[in-house]
Order: C-alpha cells, then sequence, then structure tokens
C-alpha cells in the first residue's frame, strides 16, 4: 500500500503568508504538495466554521498563517485569530481530534523558507498521526 | 417526502385559516414578515417554492404555542421541520447562528471513527458506576463549554450539578465516553441523514451499555429520545428528566433540602412544557425547597415566551425582542432569579444580557440559573449519605 499523504488546508492571510507561500515558489524552495492553499484577506477573518467545514471535507490538517502581530495591514487581525484558534482547539479537543491536526503560524512577506519549513514539518508529523477520522466522505473525490 | 405526503400526515388540510396560530406565535408578534398561517395557505394551494425557498421557513421557534391555540390541531412544529427536510434538499440551511459551527460539529460526531474526549471535566467528587443501569445523558455540555464561555455560561455545570444531585439521591449513574449529540438540532433544520447516523449510534451505544433508564438534564435531548427516536431507533428503555425525578422522590419523602431565601421565577423550556407538558414537576420541586417563594410571570405554563430561537438558527433581531419581552416579564415579579430547566434557554437569555450589539441596546437583566443547580445546592447532603 502505498505511503499515506496527508492533505492539508491552509488559510493564508493575503498580506503576509501567502505572499510567503509565492516567495517559496519564486525561490524555487521545495516542500510537499500536500497543501491546498486557500488566501483569505486577514487571519483574523478565518470562522471557526472554515476550519471545521475543511475537517467535514476530509482534511487532515489545517494551518491558519497570518502575519505577525505588530504587521497585520487590519491592526488587530492576529489578536482575533489566535483567540479564535485557541477557542476551536478546546472544542476540536472534546471532539477527540489530535492537536497537531490545527496549527496556527505567524509567516512574514518575507519568510518564504520558513512557510516551506512549516508545511515539511506538518507534513511529517500528520503521516505519524494518520488520517482523519472524518476522511471517509472525501476519499471518492481524490 | 414531498409536500403532498407532509399535507396528509400533519393534516395541515383541516387548516380553517382562522389566523389564531399567527395572531399567538411569539416571532409573528415582532416580525410581520413570518405567518405560520401563511406558511399553510402556501402548502395547501401547491406553492412549495414560496414555503420552501422562504428563509422565514427557519424563523418557526416549533415551540408548540400555535398548537395550542388551533381549532383544527394541525401540527404545526411538525409540519414546518419536515418542510425543512425538503428546503435542505433544495440547499436552504437556514441562518445558522454561531457561523453554522454546533451544525457543523453535529454532522462531524457521525463520523464513527472519532474517539471522543468528553469526560475530562469529570472529577473524584463525582460517584459513577459502570456497572449502574441508569444513565446519564450529557449531550452537548461539552462542546457547549468553550463555544459560549464568553457569555459567561458554562453547561457542564448544570451536568456537575446533575450529577450531584444524583449522588446525593443515592444513585451512581453510568456516564458515555463516546455518545454522539443527539441529533435534536439536526433533526429540526430538516436535516434528517445526519439525525438518523446519530440516533443509530446512540442506540447502539446504550443497547451495549444495557441501561434501564436515561436521565436527562435537557429538555431537548429528552423529546428527542421520548417521542423522535423511536420512529428511527429501538431504545429499550425508559427516559426521564431530572426535574421528573425529583419530583417523584420528594413524593416518597426521599430528599431534604436546607432552607434557600430567594424569590424565584420559572420559565417553562418549550420542549419540556408544550412539547411534553412537563408543566408541575419542576414548580412541585421548587416549591419544596423551603424558602424559595416561587413567583408566576404574566405569561406561565403552555402560555410561556420561548426564549428566541431553537436549533441555532435565524437568531434576529426578532429573537432578541422577544428576550427582552420575557427578561422583562421575569424583572416585573420582582423574582430575584429566572430559574430555567433547559441550558440552551440559559445560552439565549445570558448572550442576549452580554451581547448588547452595536446600538448597546437596554436589556432588563436579572439573575438566571438551572434547576439542577439550584436544586444541587439546596438538597441536605448528610440525610441522604446516611440512608
Amino acid at each position: 500500500m502505498a505511503e499515506f499523504e496527508p492533505q492539508i488546508v491552509a488559510f493564508c492571510c493575503n498580506w503576509c503568508s501567502y505572499a510567503a507561500a509565492d516567495l517559496a515558489g519564486t525561490s524555487r524552495i521545495h516542500y510537499p504538495p500536500n497543501v491546498r492553499i486557500v488566501r483569505v484577506m486577514c487571519s483574523g477573518m478565518v470562522n471557526p466554521i472554515y476550519v471545521l467545514k475543511a475537517f467535514e471535507g476530509g482534511a487532515d490538517g489545517v494551518l491558519v498563517a497570518g502575519c505577525h502581530l505588530a504587521d497585520c495591514h487590519y491592526l488587530d487581525g492576529p489578536v482575533k485569530c489566535d483567540a479564535m484558534v485557541d477557542k476551536l482547539r478546546k472544542v476540536l479537543h472534546v471532539l477527540g481530534l489530535e492537536d497537531e491536526r490545527l496549527r496556527r503560524e505567524m509567516v512574514a512577506t518575507s519568510e518564504g523558507v520558513i512557510f516551506a519549513q512549516v508545511i515539511r514539518e506538518m507534513v511529517e508529523q500528520l503521516k505519524k498521526v494518520g488520517p482523519s477520522p472524518f476522511k471517509a466522505k472525501m476519499e471518492a473525490l481524490v | 417526502m414531498n409536500l403532498e405526503d407532509i399535507i396528509q400526515e400533519t393534516k395541515t388540510y383541516y387548516c380553517l385559516e382562522c389566523g389564531k396560530c399567527t395572531s399567538i406565535c411569539p416571532i409573528a408578534r415582532y416580525d410581520s414578515a413570518f405567518s405560520p398561517r401563511m406558511m399553510i395557505e402556501n402548502a395547501l394551494l401547491g406553492f412549495e417554492d414560496e414555503l420552501v425557498l422562504n428563509q422565514k421557513l427557519f424563523s418557526c421557534l416549533t415551540c408548540y404555542t400555535c398548537q395550542q391555540e388551533c381549532p383544527s390541531d394541525v401540527d404545526f412544529p411538525i409540519f414546518v421541520r419536515k418542510a425543512r427536510s425538503i428546503a435542505q434538499d433544495n440547499g436552504q440551511h437556514g441562518i445558522c447562528a454561531h457561523s453554522g459551527q454546533l451544525q457543523s460539529l453535529a454532522r462531524l460526531m457521525t463520523s464513527p471513527a472519532i474517539k471522543q474526549k468528553r469526560l475530562e471535566w469529570l472529577s473524584k467528587e463525582y460517584r459513577v458506576s459502570e456497572d449502574s443501569d441508569v444513565l446519564l445523558w450529557v449531550g452537548c455540555a461539552p462542546y457547549f463549554e468553550p463555544i459560549f464561555e464568553d457569555i459567561e455560561f458554562s453547561p457542564l455545570d448544570i451536568t456537575k450539578a446533575s450529577l450531584k444531585t444524583l449522588n446525593l439521591l443515592g444513585i451512581e449513574p453510568k456516564l458515555l465516553s463516546n455518545e454522539r449529540c443527539c441529533g435534536h438540532d439536526a433533526l429540526w433544520t430538516g436535516d434528517i441523514e445526519t439525525f438518523k447516523k446519530l440516533a443509530e449510534h446512540n442506540a447502539t451505544q446504550i443497547k451495549e451499555a444495557g441501561v434501564k433508564k436515561i436521565i436527562f438534564s435537557c429538555p431537548e435531548g429528552y423529546r428527542t429520545f421520548k417521542l423522535d427516536y423511536p420512529n428511527y431507533v429501538d431504545l429499550g428503555c425508559e427516559v426521564q428528566h431530572i426535574s421528573e425525578l425529583l419530583a417523584e422522590k420528594i413524593g416518597q419523602n426521599g430528599v431534604k433540602f436546607k432552607e434557600i431565601k430567594k424569590k424565584v421565577t420559572y420559565q417553562d423550556p418549550c420542549r419540556l412544557g408544550r412539547h411534553l407538558g412537563v408543566y408541575d414537576a419542576p414548580r412541585k420541586v421548587l416549591e419544596s425547597i423551603p424558602g424559595i417563594e416561587l413567583v408566576e410571570m404574566r405569561h406561565s405554563g403552555w402560555e410561556s415566551i420561548c426564549c428566541g430561537t431553537s436549533a441555532f438558527t435565524n437568531c434576529d433581531s426578532y429573537s432578541n425582542m422577544l428576550r427582552a419581552e420575557r427578561l422583562s416579564e421575569a424583572v416585573e415579579t420582582g423574582a430575584e432569579m429566572l430559574i430555567t430547566a433547559c441550558p440552551k434557554c440559559q445560552t439565549h437569555f445570558r448572550c442576549a444580557m452580554v451581547d448588547k450589539g452595536e446600538e448597546k441596546r437596554s436589556m432588563p437583566e436579572i439573575e438566571i440559573m438551572d434547576l439542577a443547580n439550584l436544586v444541587a445546592n439546596a438538597i441536605k447532603e448528610e440525610v441522604i449519605i446516611s440512608k
């Protein structure tokens, strides 16, 4: 049987993390192709339902990435995002999901290397953790 | 199921167009665009799209007030519930409160592979037993705990109080470590597929656990198990709300309370009251606590006003007006505390008091507590344990 390849949905903010992903690409930095990036205007606008829907759709992990605290285009986006992730983590914990499946990162525009590193780490961790318990529904689509 | 079947099943064709439903409907009082009579007429005249593609279909509280007055005994809440399942097939979900997280959690819980950590709150002070044939239903409380922490509401406190009360009555209940959502919200928003899966999971686990009786601290779970599960799964056991159990024990002189000097008023949850006709048990419990003075609100019993939202859909400004009305009725009685027996009533009232919106609307304020918490505080420990 082929090795399990986790699927990651990454919500990246338009101003920093998405640009970092771009930089990783234009700089020819290699990182695993397991991630599907969704560009959002700010990490502060990522609603818990986006993350839950990603899991419902069969994602093995979700990454929420945005600007560093002082860099936000909208001033307090990362603060809102942190609060949302903290709350959601508690809910997902009750649901029995491993902590590794939801990751919160701050990646600035210039940090293409860090973006690639985050994805590499996440894929490695998720391979250890195994497929998401909600996977079954998604299987048909892949 | 198509519209014709729904009309046949809920006897909607008996409608006399008298409009009593609309005149007594708590939502229609504030939202002139919402009319139960119009919804029934649309169905009878065959205007299916007008009915099921209208967002207002999800505004109905399914509180059963209309059905109390209907001279033809049309089961409007069930009619709405079934029409919602057609709406779901057409891609309508209503406007889900909390961005639909709660509905999504129910769908996630249908997965057979999950291993929930729902009993981490359980500490050594509570006694539970693996071999007990009585089960305490925990339900959604562990999920609601983090979600509603910013409205200063702890649903788990109600569960803990219920468990403490049971312990003091000499009952060591069993708790299921992997029970699912009862599916109440999924069913009432028309998501039958999710409801069926949840019901099957729960029924299997309950059978494996070999319990004879399930105690509920949440009337929604109670209603779902008592009236809706038998249509889909076989449970083979008795269900009871904690207020009924307490009233029974008080009747047998099995409970001693210490004095709590408080003037309180009681909010009848729609699921417990109008759905299941349990009006007296909670009042009997309140009245048997010495020092408690129970005063009724202007609308009480079957007339009592709903807390404003059901199944976490279409929670809008009209819902809030309804809450303001109910809370002001509670304040008017001069009571120090509003007692309810449903965690959802408490969620909605507390939310209205905490979240005043951008317009900083004024909201009457009153302390609010669940019946189980009051009882757990009032019950005399030494008497029961020595028994």
